[in-house]
């Protein structure tokens, strides 16, 4: 193909995703500059790549790429936030339908539950974004990260049940 | 359904991602628990909080026109300068012969990376397989019904064998989507581990020698042979889906 064309093709076809391109380098950098530098260099990379794509769903192709892109930042830059992983002795997914409190989410909870979010590991905080801001399925999902579909529903479990901690908590103090 | 089973799937249910089964199952739970209730009320309100909330970062404006800038130059470097001195097509020649090379080796050099996206669509089948408690959409360990069942499913016969007297008792067949296809996928069983093997017509004439790679601790093995693209995968350690593999190689071979 020429490269005129692959060019209009690859704009049409992966441009329009811009959007959520950002917003997960967003999530996953926590920085506004570094998300930029990350999707222009995953775009870049896709571009590079356009070949191996084969048409369906640009969004997730594109959306892989990103996160890759920015895993090796991360690795690079902030080695110790991938090895933080969540232990899962330590915060298994407590009983919390044995007592569980009333939930009420008011505005103001919005800034706690944006830092709840931002406080979550990586990896858990991307199925999050990816699965409630992005609404892939578990298989899409599974595709984009990388691992078994019934890691994404056990991941999309331990985060959602520390976010509910985090606020009920907060709903205690309150 | 008893509570804990309701904990175990309160996010595939909240997420849309349960069968039918488990959906009436649960559903009937929720009416009759009032803790699990509370619960996925709670689930409810924290996702419709993410949802809604001003969690979506959209791009700033001008990041889209940086992006196309360095787009239009790498195409450009990729495409090379138009207009040269004539004296240039002296050294030009021998260079354009060389990116000739280049160019028919990319679709080599890529390979692995169409492979790559390749292996991990078919690992997601095979688990989603042993997930969702559909391995088989016609159990039979006799080919003579599960060749015929895929008749009319597919624009094409998948070769249908049963190993079981070398060990590898056939379970059924599936239809499966892979490669942006509909496949065949045939389930084969050693003790306690599955085997999916999927089938598609590879759209060319030519062979490809046996490739094997491991992920995620499964064993995948693909190859083609007279026409046909074969993924084996499984939890089998990898000498015994090899052996699997040469099995199916032999049965397959045009019958001298």
């Amino acid at each position: 193909m020429r490269e005129k064309d692959r060019l209009a093709r690859f704009e049409q076809t992966i441009l329009p995703h811009l959007d959520a391109a950002y917003n997960l380098a967003r999530w996953l950098t926590r920085d506004e500059h570094d998300a930029e530098d990350m999707v222009q260099e995953a775009y870049l990379r896709a571009f590079k790549f356009f070949n191996a794509f084969r048409g369906v769903d640009g969004r997730a192709w594109l959306l892989t790429i990103v996160r890759n892109t920015c895993y090796t930042w991360l690795q690079q830059n902030r080695a110790h936030e991938i090895t933080t992983m969540f232990d899962e002795e330590i915060h298994s997914v407590d009983s919390d339908a044995s007592n569980p409190a009333t939930l009420a989410l008011q505005s103001a909870d919005q800034q706690i539950l944006r830092e709840a979010l931002d406080e979550l590991p990586v990896e858990f905080r991307e199925v999050v974004v990816l699965r409630d801001l992005e609404g892939f399925s578990y298989k899409e999902i599974a595709d984009i990260v990388n691992i078994p579909t019934g890691t994404v529903m056990s991941r999309l479990a331990r985060a959602r049940e520390r976010l509910k901690q985090l606020l009920c908590n907060r709903g205690d103090l309150a | 359904m008893n509570c804990k089973d309701a904990q175990n799937l309160i996010n595939g249910y909240v997420d849309g991602e349960l069968d039918l089964v488990r959906n009436l199952e649960i559903e009937h739970h929720l009416q009759e628990c009032a803790l699990c209730s509370q619960g996925y009320k709670n689930h409810q309100v924290l996702r419709n909080g993410i949802k809604t909330g001003p969690f979506y970062f959209k791009a700033p404006v001008d990041l889209q026109r940086r992006i196309q800038l360095s787009l239009r130059k790498a195409a450009k470097a990729e495409a090379g300068p138009r207009v040269l001195p004539k004296w240039w097509l002296t050294i030009a020649a021998p260079m354009a012969a060389a990116a000739i090379v280049v160019l028919a080796l990319v679709p080599f050099l890529r390979g692995p990376s169409a492979d790559d996206l390749l292996a991990g669509e078919v690992i997601s089948s095979h688990v989603r397989s042993l997930m969702a408690t559909h391995l088989a959409d016609v159990p039979s360990s006799d080919q003579h019904t599960v060749k015929p069942w895929f008749a009319g499913k597919l624009n094409f016969s998948p070769p249908v064998e049963d190993l079981a007297r070398q060990g590898f008792p056939l379970i059924g067949g599936r239809l499966d989507y892979v490669d942006n296809r509909p496949v065949a996928a045939l389930i084969y069983q050693r003790q306690k581990h599955f085997i999916n093997l999927f089938i598609w017509p590879s759209g060319s004439d030519s062979d490809v020698g046996t490739k094997t790679v491991s992920r995620q601790g499964y064993n995948l093995f693909y190859w083609t042979k007279s026409g046909m693209t074969y993924w084996a995968a499984s939890d089998l350690n990898s000498a015994e889906l090899q052996e699997f593999v040469q099995l199916v190689q032999n049965q397959t071979s045009p019958k001298s």
